[in-house]
């Protein structure tokens, strides 16, 4: 865990970070985002001491990180920068393997280490061991970055807008890796960046900075839904929901009344309530309110002289979702199943909504 | 033909003519390398200290060779003594300077990635700056040997020995053949020392940074 006690940077007379007071969970990945010159940067260059405090304390693990070794301190955090930093002088074994040879581990363990990381960043050792850094692409370089600051398996990790200098294809599989990785070793990541669509991707947490302090510090998708202020409304896009549909919950969508009956009613009935309510489905459900199914008017079409009640006809098998479902679950489930309606349904099989087509365009329209 | 017989008969003379102007001139670049890098990488670090040093060694180098001789003979008197504090004053400049440059150019995020990762400042000029600018170092032992092997040459005029003992001497006693058998080597010693350092710029030119250019 990283925590900032009352952390001020100035320089000269400019502010770059007030008074900052906040921790940041381990196995997370926090990300620092604002407008350039919101102190971002400042702050994470302050985690592994490049950039001393003016005033305050930041604590790793409790520790007071300014009574630490500073040149100790950085061999036990990953490092890596927009401008990849990779030594063109050095191969990429010599690259990767950097830290481990500050920190005087023996050869062999080095080059196994090596191995290991080329193996975990996709690259194969036999092709690019010996290879120079000018010899492979942007995306290529900032992998052997990434692998770089893994080589000494530090539990924390400060990258400061380490894809922000890649093509966007690039930029989006090494963010897709990011997160693989994270998956894998749960690391404690801070990372800097100004996209909100990579913070968006990849955070745990989201800070939102602005003239050196912390706007807020949420869950991304809390920022999405709840922004603080209009300040981070302009921030994140006005219509950034829109690009997210997993942010948006099934339940801030649904019809709340759809038209249901209960399967004891009759063909003649259903069709009669479908004309008087201008629908062509009926929820089926029982008279406590659970959800049993659901019948269309071509079924009771089809089956106008062969059945008489409902509960005959009632489809059961029906592809439904929970009201705390999102908006891409439901997306998915249409486009899948062909159907143009998802009913949604509590922990207790009540039906409490329905989403269909027509209330999506009405979500779209209105966002 | 003359030329040739000359040279046959005093080939002794004129290979220990050679060595002694090479010692001359190595003498003076090896002290300016083991003086002037150092001095280099320090005013990368005071940079207060970069303009005033730079601007004394630049001024060393404008004096012309001779009034140069002229001015330390009073104090230090004719030979090898004076020529070699001459020829390592003139040596300086390249070498200061392009210490200082080559350093210089070495990007800030460089050092920035390898003070990030640990490594204390020593660390940083043995491991980033140093291999980073080793080719102009290199091309500036390069210049200020070259310049050297000529004005070795002029040295043999306050009694330093050297191919220049050869060409003086020759111009007293009007003999072309001597003039030439100083001359030649001269000119041939420039042109080898030039190469060479030039071969061995390119090989300290780290494999990863060549492929750029």
């Amino acid at each position: 865990m990283i925590t900032f006690k009352n952390l001020t940077k100035k320089f000269g007379d400019f502010t770059a970070v007030n008074n900052l007071t906040t921790e940041l969970q381990s196995g997370e990945t926090t990300v620092l985002i604002g407008p350039s010159g919101c102190g971002k940067t400042t702050t994470l260059r302050m985690i592994n001491r490049l950039i001393e405090p003016s005033e305050g304390t930041i604590y790793i693990n409790e520790t007071d990180i300014s009574k630490t070794n500073p040149v100790e301190l950085r061999r036990n955090i990953g490092y890596v920068i927009q401008q990849i930093g990779l030594f063109p002088h050095m191969n990429i074994a010599e690259n990767i393997g950097l830290v481990p040879y500050l920190k005087d581990w023996p050869e062999s363990k080095r080059n196994q280490r090596v191995e290991e990381l080329l193996d975990f960043v996709g690259m194969s050792p036999s092709e690019f061991y010996y290879r120079y850094p000018n010899e492979l692409s942007g995306g290529q370089q900032q992998r052997i970055g990434v692998a770089r600051a893994l080589a000494a398996d530090p539990e924390i990790i400060l990258m400061d807008e380490p894809f922000g200098a890649l093509d966007p294809i690039s930029r989006s599989s090494l963010q897709d890796e990011l997160l693989e990785m994270q998956d894998k070793l749960g690391k404690t990541i801070v990372f800097v960046t100004h996209d909100i669509d990579e913070a968006l991707k990849i955070a745990n947490k989201i800070a939102i900075m602005k003239d050196g302090e912390i706007l807020q510090y949420d869950s991304p998708e809390q920022i999405l839904r709840n922004p603080s202020n209009s300040f981070i409304e302009e921030f994140i896009g006005k219509n950034r929901l829109l690009k997210r549909p997993e942010f948006i919950k099934v339940k801030d969508i649904l019809i709340k009344d759809p038209v249901t009956i209960i399967p004891e009613r009759t063909l003649t009935q259903a069709l009669e309530k479908m004309r008087r309510q201008k629908v062509d489905s009926l929820m089926v459900v029982n008279h406590l309110g659970k959800f049993i199914g659901l019948t269309t008017a071509n079924d009771v079409l089809e089956n106008f002289d062969t059945a008489e009640k409902i509960s005959e006809i009632v489809k059961t098998e029906v592809h439904y979702v929970g009201e705390n479902s999102n908006l891409s679950q439901v997306l998915s489930i249409m486009a899948q199943k062909q159907v143009g309606y998802v009913p949604v349904i509590d922990e207790n099989n009540n039906l409490i909504g329905l989403v269909t087509r027509s209330s999506l365009v009405n979500v779209l329209g209105k966002a | 033909m003359t030329l040739l017989t000359y040279f046959k008969n005093n080939i002794y003379t004129i290979f220990g003519l050679i060595l002694e102007h090479l010692q001359l001139t190595g003498t003076a670049i090896l002290t300016a390398i083991i003086i002037g890098v150092p001095l280099g990488i320090v005013i990368t670090r005071y940079k207060r200290l970069a303009g005033p040093i730079l601007a004394i060694s630049s001024i060393f180098q404008t004096i012309p060779s001779i009034a140069f001789f002229g001015i330390l003979i009073p104090f230090l008197g004719i030979g090898k003594k004076t020529a070699i504090l001459v020829l390592f004053l003139y040596a300086l400049l390249p070498i200061v300077k392009n210490t200082y440059t080559g350093i210089n150019e070495v990007s800030d995020f460089m050092i920035d990635a390898g003070r990030g990762m640990g490594m204390t400042n020593i660390q940083i000029l043995r491991m980033v700056e140093l291999p980073q600018s080793l080719s102009v170092i290199m091309a500036g032992v390069r210049i200020a040997t070259v310049i050297n092997i000529g004005t070795t040459t002029i040295a043999a005029y306050i009694g330093a020995g050297g191919l220049g003992k050869l060409i003086f001497t020759g111009i007293q006693m009007y003999r072309n053949e001597m003039i030439l058998a100083g001359a030649i080597p001269a000119a041939l010693l420039a042109i080898i020392a030039d190469k060479l350092l030039g071969y061995i710029e390119l090989r300290l030119t780290p494999k990863g940074l060549n492929k750029k250019k």
